[in-house]
């Protein structure tokens, strides 16, 4: 995608609105405008059918009963929901892994006022689970694991069916942070695997805002509620739904489920692209997590010798990132790479390359053009200094 | 379908989009990016978002540091009860539910048979207490009654109390200024004005160290961690500019004249805003009014929209002590698009049910 004369390839971080879900939204913004939980008039039948549609649409990509989704305002809450929801229906062991998103870390941590008892487990060098490390974590009162399909920054894909096997048979929930996978590779089994699943609009081509969560009945029933009023979304969520971005995020999941083969082959021929580019210029480079089980629009590299926030400052023309967009403002590098082991000279030299739906060879041959130019620029000031 | 057009007389509820409004979201869906990232493309976004933190705190009276954006007025309302413990959360009988679901039944104050929040035994019942949070809505939203924030904040304040105003149905009806309130927290929503659903803010006094419902990033100075919903921010700044339009009092003021010779309204004795009221039947039950107004294309409401099929806001009339009519209450509320000839048809469908209840019976 190019926007004036800047290449946008920061899709990890949030997509353009496809077309189609614009127009799907529009309707909402006009004259169907009522309340979804208004029963007494058409206008809130109206929006109420809107809200059900784009439920089933969602609902249907991941291949489970509209009945069991529930409407939030993002992935960050829907994990908050999952995992502090667990936590309080029952005090123990909460699991999860050092490379997820911050708000799932953070949820865990935040597990210790409800009783429970947090732990934060490493991951291989590749970004990988240690599945032998989990099942030896996993101790009788053990009450959830949270594990992510694919990793915001590194984008690997994490085995959740191997997981749940570890999990299902102990009467343990598993919870699972797809919002980078849904829409991206096929997550038709993930409902069978894990209990709960978290899910993002904007994260596929859909609205900012909005997003979702799956949890399984039998987990439901032992959930506490985060957030109280007037009972809407089966009282795990409460708060007027807003049906624009409900019908915009049915509509991007009804797009998505067409097109996961298509973007997965557009996805490695571009990996494929870059990696061939950076070959050609000669700069030494390592790549972040694992090279095969990844989303392969993910491109996450070190270049040794560079420091990310000079090389993106000289990228005038590239909207990449060095990482998870909600951590940019913050110093240091990132927790994710140093999980895996990347010495701080190369954490600190990484760059996030996101393609997606919008991204063609042109702007990819265009990126790694701009990449060269950075990378000599920024080369000759770390030289003069 | 009846052939007829809808009248649409349900505001309080949820308000259509102002065409501004619609104009703002429609440019706002094609911008790239996300705000957070520090790219040109993300920065941009990030700019159009403060400039509404900007607005929205010159409506209300607030500094820019003090605005968080949040997902509605519910989480607004979740965020600010839950800085104390449940034991020490007080609020008036009438709240919300999103506000009356964190307060336990024996600390709500009461109110008067007029409607509004009773000063003097609000003051009785906050000195004896532990100090925590009062909160207390400025406007009704099933009455239309506005409550005394300012004398309740002083009360409170003067006990050691921290004081939430949910000013989600006043915004655009009456003037709100923080600092006259005196209110440490204020909870706004964006769909009562004309923006978006999904989109409302809290306000937090400067300095508070405020514990985030959630976790997550770093978003709004880390007390709300999560996306930002652009769309929506972008339309709450777009109503907010329309906001003296919104409010129309004027001519609300007419059209509820025109209800008042002709209806019994609750809380009449209340110092009440124009756009909301509700009103009485004798004899006859607000299902059986709702169905046959329908039918003739009115859209009204039998209490607040919360949750689907039940009909709540009955709490608010319970607490007047009209426990035993209160089923026999409807609410209208108007916007500005409400016309005279809509109310008059109103009237005149709403007569003619009490005419054919009365021959019934």
């Amino acid at each position: 995608m190019r926007v004036g004369n800047a290449i946008y390839m920061d899709y990890q971080s949030t997509t353009p609105l496809d077309p189609e879900v614009r127009a799907a939204m529009l309707p909402y913004m006009e004259d169907r405008f009522g309340n979804p939980h208004s029963s007494s008039h058409r206008f809130g039948w109206e929006a109420e059918a809107a809200v059900d549609v784009g439920r089933g649409r969602v609902a249907q990509l991941l291949d489970v009963d509209p009945a069991n989704l529930y409407f939030t305002a993002g992935a960050t809450e829907s994990n908050n929901i999952a995992i502090k929801g667990l936590a309080l229906g029952r005090r123990g062991r909460m699991i999860t892994l050092a490379t997820e998103h911050s708000c799932v870390l953070e949820s865990t941590r935040a597990s210790k006022q409800f009783g429970s008892e947090p732990l934060i487990l490493p991951v291989e060098q590749d970004g990988l689970i240690n599945l032998g490390q989990l099942e030896d974590a996993l101790t009788e009162d053990t009450v959830a694991v949270s594990v992510m399909a694919v990793n915001n920054e590194i984008g690997v894909i994490q085995p959740i069916k191997q997981i749940a096997a570890l999990t299902k048979s102990r009467g343990i929930w598993l919870h699972c942070d797809a919002a980078q996978a849904y829409g991206k590779i096929h997550v038709t089994d993930l409902a069978k695997h894990a209990d709960l699943i978290s899910l993002s609009g904007h994260k596929i081509y859909g609205p900012k805002g909005i997003g979702a969560l799956y949890v399984a009945p039998e987990a439901k029933r032992q959930m506490g509620v985060l957030m109280s009023g007037g009972g809407q979304e089966g009282m795990l969520r409460s708060g007027t739904l807003a049906p624009a971005l409900c019908a915009g995020f049915g509509q991007a999941a009804l797009l998505a489920e067409g097109q996961v083969e298509a973007e997965m082959a557009r996805a490695q021929r571009h990996f494929d692209q870059l990696m061939a580019g950076f070959e050609a210029m000669g700069v030494p480079y390592q790549l972040n997590g694992h090279a095969d089980t990844r989303l392969k629009s993910n491109l996450n590299l070190s270049i040794e010798g560079h420091d990310s926030a000079r090389l993106m400052a000289n990228l005038r023309r590239l909207a990449v990132s060095s990482g998870a967009a909600c951590a940019s403002a913050k110093e240091g590098p990132s927790y994710v790479l140093e999980a895996l082991g990347v010495p701080a000279a190369l954490a600190e030299a990484s760059l996030r390359i996101g393609t997606g739906r919008f991204t063609d060879d042109a702007q990819v041959d265009d990126a790694l053009g701009y990449l060269e130019d950075a990378l000599t620029k920024s080369r000759r000031k770390s030289w003069s200094k | 379908m009846p052939s007829k057009q809808l009248i649409y007389l349900d505001y309080a509820a949820t308000a259509p989009l102002r065409p501004p409004v619609k104009a703002a979201m429609a440019e706002a869906l094609d911008y790239v990016g996300n705000p957070s990232s520090v790219h040109r493309a993300g920065r941009a976004v990030r700019d159009k978002i403060n400039a509404v933190r900007g607005a929205l705190a010159d409506t209300v009276g607030a500094m820019p540091g003090e605005v968080i954006f949040t997902s509605g007025g519910t989480e607004s309302n979740a965020i600010a009860l839950t800085q104390v413990s449940k034991d020490r959360r007080y609020a008036s009988a009438i709240e919300h539910e999103a506000v009356l679901g964190w307060v336990d039944e024996v600390n709500r104050l009461p109110v008067t048979s007029a409607g509004f929040v009773d000063v003097d035994a609000a003051d009785v019942i906050l000195s004896n207490a532990a100090p925590g949070l009062v909160s207390l809505m400025l406007v009704n939203n099933a009455t239309g009654a506005i409550q005394p924030v300012a004398d309740i904040a002083a009360i409170a304040h003067k006990h050691g109390h921290l004081v939430h105003c949910d000013a989600v149905q006043a915004l655009g009806k009456v003037d709100i200024d923080k600092a006259s309130l005196g209110a440490d927290f204020l909870s706004l929503s964006a769909h009562k004005i004309g923006g978006p659903k999904g989109m409302g803010a809290l306000i937090v006094k400067d300095g508070f160290a405020l514990q985030s419902l959630t976790q997550g990033g770093g978003q709004e100075r880390r007390r709300r961690p999560g996306t930002e919903n652009v769309l929506g921010i972008i339309g709450f700044g777009a109503a907010l500019e329309g906001l003296q339009d919104f409010a129309a009092t004027k001519s609300m003021k007419a059209l509820a004249q025109q209800v008042a010779e002709r209806a019994a309204i609750a809380a009449s004795a209340a110092p009440r805003v124009p756009h909301i009221m509700s009103l009485h039947m004798p004899g006859v039950k607000n299902q059986l009014q709702l169905m046959r107004l329908d039918l003739e294309g009115l859209c009204v409401s039998a209490g607040s929209a919360c949750s689907s099929g039940k009909v709540a806001g009955n709490h608010v009339l319970e607490a007047m002590g009209l426990a035993d009519v209160a089923d026999e209450f409807i609410r209208i509320s108007f916007g500005p698009e409400t016309t005279r000839a809509e109310v008059d048809t109103f009237l005149t469908a709403w007569d003619a049910i009490r005419t054919s209840q009365q021959k019934a019976a």
